[in-house]
């Protein structure tokens, strides 16, 4: 187990070193000047701005030094002050789109993983039935349709209100601008806020938990003590709920843990189309004002939390299931 | 002489209510004899494949959306794509007869637009796929046919890619190479190899355990020949309902991508429609007909690619066969 969990933790390391490197060669082996591409487009660009990037990267030193003060950088989190947020240095730019993203994104990922499983634990019960042919089909038809186009629609019909649908909901923000409500009423405003993004979430979301958690029942369902089981004439419902869905929960849960990396990056387009003020509208806005310092920050936050998560998914599973500490 | 490599495996059963095909009367060089092989084994498949209803039903709307792609011209004037043109109506104006699908802001055809779109969508789907098949198909042989030391490095390199975040480092390339159709190809395509080097690899370390590669071996055939003639012709069915599979996945990348205006701007694809609709502010004003035809049209191209997939994968994938 020890040794295990030591290998695991190293390959972490490891990944996050080739992030590192990746992510400083993107920007420095791509054909011309660094700091020209850092600054390309952004209002900032003049000579003066030029050579300042040029000596705060360390541009006009060779480059395996080059690589030191960005590997010393990267690890203090120091990426150099954000073009858009008037000067902001980007950690500071970043670390304050972190709670939005996670109390939505957080959210709709619990809630889709919790209903997904659920429809996928009565699809694969009853497979072949009506309700596990529909929810088939429309697994596909959402797998099928960009999450932004359905946000779009979403946002069209209940806040912009279409025909028959009322205008419900504010068009998007995390709270309404210019309001001082505070303690319950500014979360309510939140939640408001929150409610059109957070169901196109977890709608977007819960077909692949449901696709797994189905495919997994439907194996465990075929295994030899689920017939002994019946043999001793245990109820149905007990045979799926003690013996078959614990057993087909184990690749469901490291799913979940594998989603919850790709939190942060996840809703990009969705923070987007509901303005919703977290680090995927912050990377759209990145890419808007081309602010590169704050991309490949961003860049970097995002991969860290798939290792992280990565990391967490193996142990938990190692933890579950025995069988893969011994291999 | 060249050993007969295709007698080893020669299917010599033909499928049920096929009639067996004739021996060849004349003898002939080997690889004659792998093309007739090749030619019963692909009409095989695609008796399997009629039989697939929603595989059937995927490769019909696919055929008419590629038909709707290369007919365009005749379908709908490409001038009605230039904002100055004379065809043009009012701006936003809701589907009527003249303009099934409404006008967008410039006054031009929705129906236009969502046409024409067509091509750079399927384009890039297909570009960009062809670029990550060949990426990951030559990856996952050279590891599963040489393994040790070469096998580690590049599954290693492998395993890091799948851990980077696609989207992000698609957004991160495309800006730091600037907004071309040619660009959003080549991001794709070499952001979204890793599944298949996996696919293959795994293929491949199986592929190559068989006697008839075994045999090949022992009668001095090279590298070259073996991973060529022998694995490849055998990973290749694999790859292929991969491949299908991908295109589905690189559509909707290219969408995203011109929908966060990264795409190019010069063209006019579902993605940057639906980017020029929603930034100028069709949500809010109900314009539904602006967003609901190339969104629609996405939905049904990208679910046609996955239905054929699925069902080619049902037929190719010796896993799934098995079952």
């Amino acid at each position: 187990m020890r040794g295990y969990l030591i290998g695991k933790i190293a390959q972490a390391f490891l990944t996050l070193l080739f992030v590192l490197v990746f992510n400083f060669f993107l920007f420095r082996v791509m054909p011309g000047d660094p700091a020209a591409i850092l600054l390309r487009g952004s209002a900032a660009f003049n000579p003066e701005t030029l050579e300042a990037v040029r000596q705060d990267l360390g541009l006009d030193q060779p480059l395996p030094e080059q690589f030191v003060t960005y590997m010393g950088d990267a690890l203090t989190f120091n990426f150099g002050d954000s073009f858009f947020e008037s000067g902001r240095p980007v950690g500071e730019v970043i670390s304050a789109a972190v709670w939005p993203t996670i109390l939505l994104v957080g959210t709709a990922t619990l809630a889709s993983a919790a209903i997904g499983l659920l429809i996928g634990i009565y699809g694969g019960w009853r497979r072949g039935s009506k309700f596990d042919v529909g929810s088939l089909s429309f697994t596909l038809f959402v797998y099928a349709m960009p999450e932004f186009w359905f946000g779009i629609l979403v946002l069209m019909a209940f806040s912009g209100g279409v025909g028959p649908f009322p205008a419900l909901f504010p068009t998007g923000g995390y709270e309404t601008a210019a309001s001082d409500l505070t303690g319950i009423d500014h979360f309510a405003d939140v939640l408001n806020h929150m409610v059109l993004p957070f169901f196109v979430l977890t709608v977007a979301y819960l077909g692949e938990y449901a696709l797994i958690m189905r495919n997994s029942l439907i194996d465990v369902v075929g295994d030899d003590f689920i017939q002994t089981a019946r043999a001793k004439g245990v109820r149905e419902k007990q045979i799926l709920w003690r013996h078959a869905v614990p057993n087909a929960l184990l690749p469901t849960i490291t799913l979940v843990f594998l989603s919850i990396g790709f939190i942060f990056s996840g809703a990009i387009t969705i923070e987007y189309v509901f303005s919703w003020p977290g680090l995927g509208w912050l990377t759209v806005q990145a890419i808007e004002h081309k602010d590169y310092p704050l991309l490949q920050a961003l860049f970097l936050v995002f991969s860290v939390a798939v290792i992280v998560a990565n990391l967490i998914a193996d142990i938990l599973y190692s933890y579950l299931d025995p069988r893969v500490r011994a291999a | 002489m060249r050993p007969p490599e295709a007698i080893g495996h020669y299917d010599l059963e033909a499928p049920q209510g096929m009639e067996p095909t004739p021996p060849p009367e004349v003898p002939r060089s080997p690889r004659a004899i792998a093309w007739t092989r090749r030619r019963l084994s692909a009409k095989r498949i695609w008796a399997t494949y009629r039989k697939n209803r929603l595989g059937m039903i995927g490769l019909i709307v696919l055929i008419f959306f590629i038909a709707v792609a290369v007919f365009a011209p005749l379908i709908a004037s490409k001038d009605g794509l230039d904002p100055t043109c004379t065809c043009t109506g009012l701006p936003l104006q809701p589907p009527s007869l003249q303009f099934p699908f409404g006008t967008d802001n410039f006054g031009r055809s929705v129906f236009t637009l969502t046409v024409w779109g067509s091509r750079p969508s399927l384009i890039v789907g297909l570009f960009a796929t062809l670029i990550s098949v060949a990426i990951g198909a030559v990856i996952g042989i050279v590891a599963g046919y040489f393994g040790g030391k070469s096998e580690t490095v590049l599954m290693r390199l492998t395993d890091w890619f799948l851990v980077i975040p696609f989207l992000p480092l698609a957004i991160v390339l495309a800006s730091i190479l600037g907004p071309s159709l040619f660009v959003i190809i080549v991001v794709i395509g070499v952001t979204s190899w890793p599944s298949t080097a996996r696919i293959v690899r795994a293929q491949s370390l199986s592929v190559k355990t068989r006697p008839y590669v075994e045999r090949a071996r022992a009668l001095g055939a090279g590298h070259w020949h073996l991973t060529s003639r022998h694995i490849l012709p055998n990973v290749a069915p694999l790859i292929f309902a991969n491949t299908v599979l991908l295109i589905a996945i690189a559509i909707l990348s290219e969408t995203t991508l011109a929908f966060l205006g990264l795409g190019d701007p010069l063209t006019t694809s579902w993605g940057t429609t639906l980017q020029a609709a929603f930034s100028s502010g069709a949500a809010s004003a109900g314009q539904w007909w602006w967003l609901l035809p190339p969104g629609l049209a996405i939905v049904f191209v990208v679910l046609a690619f996955t239905l054929c997939g699925f069902a080619l994968d049902e037929i190719l994938n010796p896993k799934l066969r098995e079952r």
